[in-house]
């Protein structure tokens, strides 16, 4: 069975002084651990990411089953489904997103707290999926709120969410608090709520959030048409 | 159950004012089904729930359908006899005459106290546009009330005494109605990875201007 792919394990970092990682794992297993307060930081953020308890369609019947005892998403510390998005660290934007769902979707993301992360769960949130060329389909979530993962499936399996969810705390344990590449909690600049599109006429007003999200240059193919 | 015709017999009998019309189905399911007339609607309706004999009590089914207008050409065909005594000639007219479209709401019904269905009914609007208004069933069954607001959200049929008609599927400020023939789909195609068929064709409008073909500088000496 090949492996699935997947970002490496950020390097220890480095703690105070001039000892070696081979130092600390001596001194470790003497019983005395060493760490910098952003590792502990980020391992405990990583290990207890609550999510937001809401379900958009099928996907959320694959998100429901990953909760369960066959693949329990607690042995990741993410069992606890919080109901108010004051108290989730985590969306997962779990189904289809109908232009009409699109602003309550919007308004829990700027509900809720930073740090915050956003999971797009399967081939609806990320695209559209099958109902691409519905008139009332949001052809992906991150038309107006920022992903951190995308999972693709249709739906996924639980382990595939857990396989992002694992990315997700990869990616967690990578983030600095200081410096230039600090994490995007950390910097008042960087916004954390974003508009809320307006239900007009023919459309959502805006259609997407052009701060959020660019297309990507369209690919001309040539020949086949 | 007795047959459509007869069934329109004993509503004409009943209701000498209205017209009720048996529309046949040409196809294997051989569905067919009476047209009621809108102004008459809701009495017919609820003669069919009553009637000891029919007892229609239970509308499992309310649904619309868009007949959109309809460009007809007719071929007159008519004989010149040739003044110089040869065969006569035959001469075609070709006129275009547009047939007004309607909004259809079909209901099925059937009945659980006497076991049979289905019985389909039709109604239809004067027109596409401005008289688009039907008698509401709801008062007569009352399972078509979400059913009749979803057919006013897609097509845009009023129902006349319905006791909540609001939009559905579609949020209030909506102006569309999604499923007519000639409803155009808002234009979100600008990012297609992988576009084929008619979403290329879409695709397509978003594409930048190729530049203009340039000749090859001379090469250099």
């Amino acid at each position: 069975m090949s492996e699935l792919p997947s970002t490496p394990l950020p390097a220890p970092f480095p703690a105070a002084g001039n000892i070696t990682d081979a130092d600390r794992e001596e001194l470790r297993r003497h019983g005395i651990l060493m760490t910098s307060l952003e590792e502990l930081y980020n391992w405990g953020r990583s290990n207890s990411i609550w999510p937001l308890q809401f379900g958009l369609a099928c996907c959320a019947i694959e998100m429901i089953a990953a909760a369960t005892a066959r693949f329990d998403i607690a042995r990741f510390g993410a069992e606890i489904f919080r109901p108010s998005p004051r108290q989730a660290d985590l969306m997962i934007v779990s189904g289809t997103v109908t232009k009409k769902m699109a602003p309550q979707v919007v308004r829990l993301w700027n509900q809720m707290p930073e740090p915050k992360y956003c999971i797009a769960m399967g081939a609806c949130a990320i695209s559209g999926g099958p109902f691409k060329q519905g008139y009332n389909v949001l052809k992906g979530v991150d038309r107006f709120i920022p992903v951190d993962i995308y999972i693709p499936g249709c739906p996924p399996r639980p382990e595939a969410l857990l396989h992002g969810l694992m990315e997700l705390q990869k990616q967690i344990k990578r983030e600095h608090l200081t410096g230039a590449d600090a994490a995007r909690h950390t910097r008042p600049e960087v916004p954390s709520e974003f508009p809320i599109p307006a239900y007009g006429a023919h459309d959502l007003e805006p259609t997407m959030n052009p701060a959020v999200w660019k297309p990507a240059p369209p690919l001309p193919r040539s020949g086949k048409a | 159950m007795e047959s459509l015709e007869q069934i329109r017999d004993r509503l004409l009998a009943r209701f000498p004012g209205a017209t009720v019309t048996l529309v046949t189905n040409p196809g294997v399911a051989a569905e067919h089904s009476l047209l009621l007339d809108a102004a008459h609607g809701a009495e017919l309706a609820l003669f069919l729930r009553d009637d000891p004999a029919l007892q229609l009590d239970y509308c499992s089914n309310a649904t619309g359908v868009d007949w959109p207008d309809k460009e007809i050409t007719d071929v007159k065909k008519t004989t010149v006899p040739d003044p110089a005594g040869g065969a006569p000639k035959v001469v075609e007219e070709k006129t275009k005459h547009v047939e007004p479209g309607c909004l259809e709401a079909v209901y099925h019904l059937y009945s659980m106290a006497l076991r049979h269905g289905p019985v389909v009914i039709r109604l239809r609007t004067a027109n596409r546009s401005d008289q688009v208004k039907l008698p509401s069933l709801t008062p007569v069954w009352r399972s078509c009330d979400f059913q009749e607001r979803e057919i006013y959200d897609l097509y845009g049929i009023v129902f006349e005494g319905h006791r909540d008609l609001r939009r559905l599927l579609m949020w209030e400020e909506f102006k569309d109605h999604p499923m007519r023939k000639d409803y155009v789909d808002p234009d979100d195609y600008e990012w297609e990875p992988t576009p084929h068929a008619a979403v290329l064709e879409r695709a397509k409008a978003h594409y930048p201007v190729p530049p203009a073909a340039t000749p090859p500088e001379a090469p250099k000496p």
